[in-house]
């Protein structure tokens, strides 16, 4: 173990001035907590998937078997499937602001007073 | 249906000099793979929704024109809800690799350093050169987010800088780049074979070289050859050189140089100059020294190569070229935007490489396909970072 303080060090700021996005500063770091809180689920997910998986194989485990799973081709493809779905799935609200901007809508109040005239 | 999804980090070889991943480290670099994939392919696509239907429009009714340059293009995105998400989400990722990888490093850096000094002690291949400043166009910035760029130290001497830039090409590129993220390299020699079958270069000058990743398979293909690689950043050199040890590679000598001021060579000593994904970190002064001083050391009837990301042209849509230009703007890139609308033709042709000897020509990543992705589509195309480019060369005419 380093003397190096690498917990602290890791997040060190990259120099130059950070673009305003989202033209607020605390919606900015909400986003950066969020996504990072997206990451490490991801890693819960994946690991308890090498959990499930050593566990199927030979019914106990070590921590260390933990660290040393290699995924075999169709393991690793049905994990990044897995990781794919969750991206997927937490970033629906942009996805269908995207597929919203396909769709010309009128506000569901008009179409509403349109189907009760009609 | 069979789904498009990034290898695993486990794919990526773990030479002597790797820095080794926890299971859950490598689970965060799987997640950013996935998620840099899903930003640039599945939700990529609503930049340019945004763009026809509304930013455009609005632009036109505003105006009574269209835009007339990628800045104008940027300025008005840049006041789009969806795009502003998207490149924060962008963003976000970009400085969550490099939280990721530095931790990696970090909490390792005693092994890797004593790995590094046995790697490199007392070896000729390894020169290094305190008096060797930081340029100012790598100073002004960290480069690509990466804290302390390619020049940051822990600690005098240490090889941090290296052995993240190394850890996390893969989250970046979704392992487009292959198992020793040198699928530039691969391809620079596959198309040399290609090209010149039977051409054996003597010596080979590999520009802003970092770790060493695109310069080793040359190295390795050509066996006889003496490679030499200069950067002016010590870290990554160390770390470099250490790796191309590891890989048991041992022709190419890593020198801490400023390209700018290559005085050590003779003119025409090499028969290939090359450069990767170097070009667009420089400045407007810089490049154009650098490549004279380039053509200056090139042997006559030599090979200059340079590795990059496509020129903006008159005949690219302005919409490409700005989101071309994210990086400029959005990931501490501030030479990119610049750099790729110079005229390169012309700068080579001024450095004494007349127009009729240079050629562009598209490269491919090389890497096995099998495990690792291949460039996305064009419509999924990760501007900046995909695994595919332009070429820029020239054969320096024979004296």
């Amino acid at each position: 173990m380093t003397e190096i303080d690498w917990i602290a060090r890791a997040g060190t700021r990259a120099k130059g001035k950070r673009p305003d996005f989202l033209g607020d500063p605390i919606a900015e770091r909400m986003l950066s907590i969020l996504l990072a809180v997206a990451g490490e689920v991801s890693v819960l997910k994946e690991r308890l998937d090498t959990v499930e998986r050593l566990l199927e194989t030979n019914g106990t485990i070590r921590r260390e078997d933990i660290e040393a799973y290699t995924p075999d081709a169709d393991a690793a493809y049905a994990r990044s499937v897995l990781t794919k779905e969750y991206v997927a799935r937490i970033l629906r609200g942009m996805q269908q602001d995207m597929e919203s901007m396909q769709a010309a809508e009128k506000p569901l109040a008009d179409i509403s007073a349109d189907l009760r005239d009609s | 249906m069979k789904q498009d999804v990034p290898p695993p980090y486990t794919a990526v070889t773990q030479h002597a000099m790797f820095p080794k991943p926890s299971h859950d480290e490598a689970a965060r670099y799987n997640f950013l793979a996935n998620f840099n994939k899903h930003m640039s392919g599945t939700l990529g696509a609503g930049n340019k929704l945004a763009y026809e239907t509304r930013v455009l429009p609005a632009f036109r009714a505003e105006q009574g024109r269209d835009p007339q340059d990628r800045f104008e293009v940027r300025h008005a995105m840049n006041r789009d809800p969806w795009h502003r998400l998207w490149s924060a989400c962008r963003r976000n990722a970009m400085e969550m690799r490099q939280q990721n990888g530095r931790s990696i490093v970090l909490r390792q850096l005693d092994e890797l350093d004593a790995l590094a000094q046995h790697f490199n002690a007392g070896r000729d291949t390894l020169a290094l050169n305190p008096d060797v400043a930081v340029p100012r166009y790598q100073a002004a910035v960290d480069i690509h987010c990466m804290p302390g760029s390619y020049h940051g130290e822990e600690r005098p001497g240490d090889v941090s800088a290296g052995a993240n830039y190394d850890s996390g090409l893969f989250a970046t590129t979704g392992g487009q780049l292959g198992a020793l993220n040198d699928g530039g390299g691969q391809a620079l020699v596959e198309w040399i074979r290609r090209e010149r079958p039977d051409w054996s270069p003597r010596r080979i000058l590999d520009l802003g070289a970092t770790i060493g990743h695109n310069i080793v398979p040359l190295a390795q293909a050509f066996p006889d050859a003496e490679v030499i690689a200069i950067d002016t950043a010590a870290p990554v050199l160390r770390y470099g050189h250490a790796r191309a040890q590891a890989l048991g590679v041992h022709n190419i000598r890593f020198v801490q140089m400023d390209a700018e001021h290559m005085g050590a060579f003779p003119d025409g000593h090499f028969d290939w100059v090359q450069t990767t994904m170097y070009l667009h970190e420089l400045s407007g002064k810089s490049l154009p020294a650098i490549i004279r001083e380039g053509v200056r050391v090139l042997a006559p009837g030599g090979l200059m190569f340079h590795l990059e990301q496509p020129q903006y042209s008159d005949d690219m849509p302005l919409y490409e070229q700005f989101l071309r230009d994210w990086d400029a703007f959005n990931n501490n890139e501030p030479f990119w935007s610049a750099m790729h609308a110079l005229d390169l033709k012309q700068i080579m042709a001024e450095a004494g490489l007349p127009r009729d000897c240079q050629f562009v020509t598209g490269v491919r990543a090389v890497a096995d396909r099998s495990i690792f992705p291949d460039a996305p589509a064009p419509d999924e195309e990760d501007y900046g970072r995909t695994a595919k480019w332009n070429a820029y060369g020239a054969w320096k005419p024979a004296a």
